[in-house]
């Protein structure tokens, strides 16, 4: 049963290789970095998400959390983003890294669990995603670059795994990836506790989001929380506007200032010496070479 | 080949740099190209009576944790305390140097003494000078003490860069601490608010966060204590208990 896909021939597929050369060849001749200053046709940047995503494991489920920035170089693409995506009715991934990449490869893995239950007749279970995903990535050998924390609860319980663009997983109770990843680590290192109550967890989630939001600056905007149970899943998006659009203050209308008092004062100064310096356009309409001063 | 236990400082030899100087026909003179032995984070932050400062006592050589007893705070003189992280002979050179400032002073007995912020000015001075003469001292220094009866905090590094604030971290601290840093100050709206016990179970955690998280961090610490009243105190070794608990529930990748 061929569900997943085939590739046409064995082992690893490099045929973009000489797309890739070719088009930058095309581009500007030599490195990205020649072209981007040549400013006639660079290749685009790729738009990453910067990121802050985070996972945490509690005694009814999974909690989820994630930013909302999306970034193009120095320049913010998307104020607000989702980076949460849906799996199945009871997995959600978080995805860091080109945004592209990630919202492709979870809609992928999604749709080949959706027919793997439907063949099955069985739930899905986390772990059957996260193989997916890291065997997709890894064949791409970090080409495709998406950070991934997938977190679940099937039958055998709460799950959460990571993800990383070159095919690596890692599972742990609580999770985070993306640039703004140490600064949420701080936070669940500092505070995570084995067997959470929800409420915790999600106040743990919303910290370490909140870590990232604020002291990253690849991250920002809205906090989005995703609870997900035995019973339910809670997609909450936005869970927290951390950064609102300020009142303007003042409105300053054009036009010349008025001038409210006018105050002349002479700036008195003595002589002291006088010097005359020979004028130089002079001197050489004279034939005369022109004094050093 | 022999396989290395650790990876050793990168040895470049003379390769790569393109530059006609005189240290390179010289070859007695030489200029610091990559930090040898290191040492890691240095944090501080200042709470309402006064700043402190810890910093552990490793010394790596690489990813070898060579000298594990190595002492990176320096007591200038009551008012005053610094410590420096990235390369330790560098450090040692500076510290060396100060502390003949301060004798000097001593000597001279005018009661003038290093202030934080004289301090503060006079590293980032020759920072900067090294820098721009392409041969920097490759170090972070952090400043703290008391300024007219106020807390200090100055962050020097090897460019020159020089900054102060109310809470600082050198090397990886910057990037696991300050947010736990910054969440405490905000928590106490501002260091007025911030008592000595929190500012140090602050301090604690982070160093905990940072042996969880930095490679080359280590359990063993020196901390300064610079209260606005009273003179500088440097203590140590501490040493950070650290709960491994949660590796049980950390299972393998294949499960």
């Amino acid at each position: 049963m061929a569900m997943l896909e085939e590739p046409s021939c064995p082992g690893f597929v490099f045929d973009n290789v000489l797309r890739n050369q070719h088009l930058l060849a095309k581009c500007g001749g030599g490195s990205q970095a020649d072209a981007a200053a040549s400013s006639t046709s660079a290749l685009p940047r790729a738009k990453k998400t910067g990121t802050t995503i985070v996972g945490c494991v509690f005694n009814g489920g999974v909690v989820l959390g994630a930013d909302t920035r999306a970034t193009e170089g120095n320049i913010v693409a998307d104020k607000d983003c989702s980076k949460i995506h849906y799996i199945s009715d009871r997995i959600y991934c978080c995805g860091a890294g080109t945004a592209a990449d990630t919202e492709m490869v979870t809609r992928q893995i999604s749709a080949q669990i959706c027919l793997h239950r439907l063949s099955t007749g069985r739930l899905p279970r986390v772990i059957t995603a996260k193989q997916l995903l890291k065997d997709y990535l890894f064949r791409y050998q970090g080409y495709i670059g998406a950070a991934l924390v997938i977190g679940g609860v099937d039958y055998q319980g709460p799950h959460l795994y990571s993800v990383a663009p070159h095919g690596s997983v890692d599972c742990a109770p609580y999770i985070t990836m993306g640039s703004g990843s140490l600064a949420a680590m701080a936070v669940f290192e500092s505070r995570f506790k084995p067997d959470l109550d929800q409420g915790q967890a999600v106040q743990l989630v919303r910290d370490a989001i909140l870590a990232g939001i604020f002291n990253d600056l690849g991250s920002g905007s809205n906090v989005d929380v995703c609870i997900i149970r035995q019973d339910g899943v809670e997609y909450l998006r936005p869970y927290l506007r951390a950064n609102e659009k300020g009142q303007r203050a003042a409105v300053y209308r054009g036009g010349k200032p008025a001038v409210l008092r006018t105050d002349r004062r002479p700036v008195l100064a003595d002589i002291i010496s006088t010097r005359i310096i020979r004028d130089s356009g002079a001197a050489q309409a004279a034939g005369e070479t022109p004094m050093e001063t | 080949m022999s396989a290395s236990f650790y990876t050793k400082p990168a040895n470049n030899g003379n390769a790569g740099v393109a530059m006609e100087t005189s240290w390179d026909s010289n070859p007695g003179r030489q200029r610091t190209l990559q930090p040898i032995t290191t040492g890691a984070s240095v944090l501080a932050i200042k709470y309402n009576a006064g700043v402190i400062m810890v910093a552990d006592t490793l010394g790596s050589y690489g990813s070898l944790a060579k000298f594990r007893s190595i002492p990176r705070v320096l007591r200038v003189n009551d008012a005053t305390v610094a410590a420096a992280s990235g390369d330790l002979a560098d450090m040692q050179f500076l510290n060396t140097v100060v502390e003949n400032h301060a004798i000097d002073e001593e000597i001279h007995e005018h009661g003038i003494a290093y202030s934080p912020a004289s301090l503060h000015s006079w590293l980032t001075r020759v920072m900067y000078n090294r820098r721009s003469r392409i041969n920097p001292l490759w170090n972070t220094y952090i400043v703290a003490g008391t300024e007219a009866g106020q807390p200090f905090l100055g962050y020097v590094n090897m460019l020159g860069v020089a900054f102060k604030e109310d809470c600082l971290a050198t090397g990886f601290g910057s990037h696991l601490c300050l947010g736990l840093l910054r969440e405490a100050l905000d928590a106490a709206g501002g260091y007025a608010g911030l008592t000595e016990e929190t500012a140090t179970s602050a301090l604690e955690a982070c160093l905990r966060v940072l042996y969880y998280r930095d490679c080359r961090a280590y359990n063993q610490y020196q901390l300064a204590n610079v209260p606005v009243a009273k003179p500088a105190q440097v203590s140590g070794p501490h040493f950070l208990q650290s709960d491994w608990s949660v590796a049980k529930l950390v299972k393998h990748y294949t499960e």
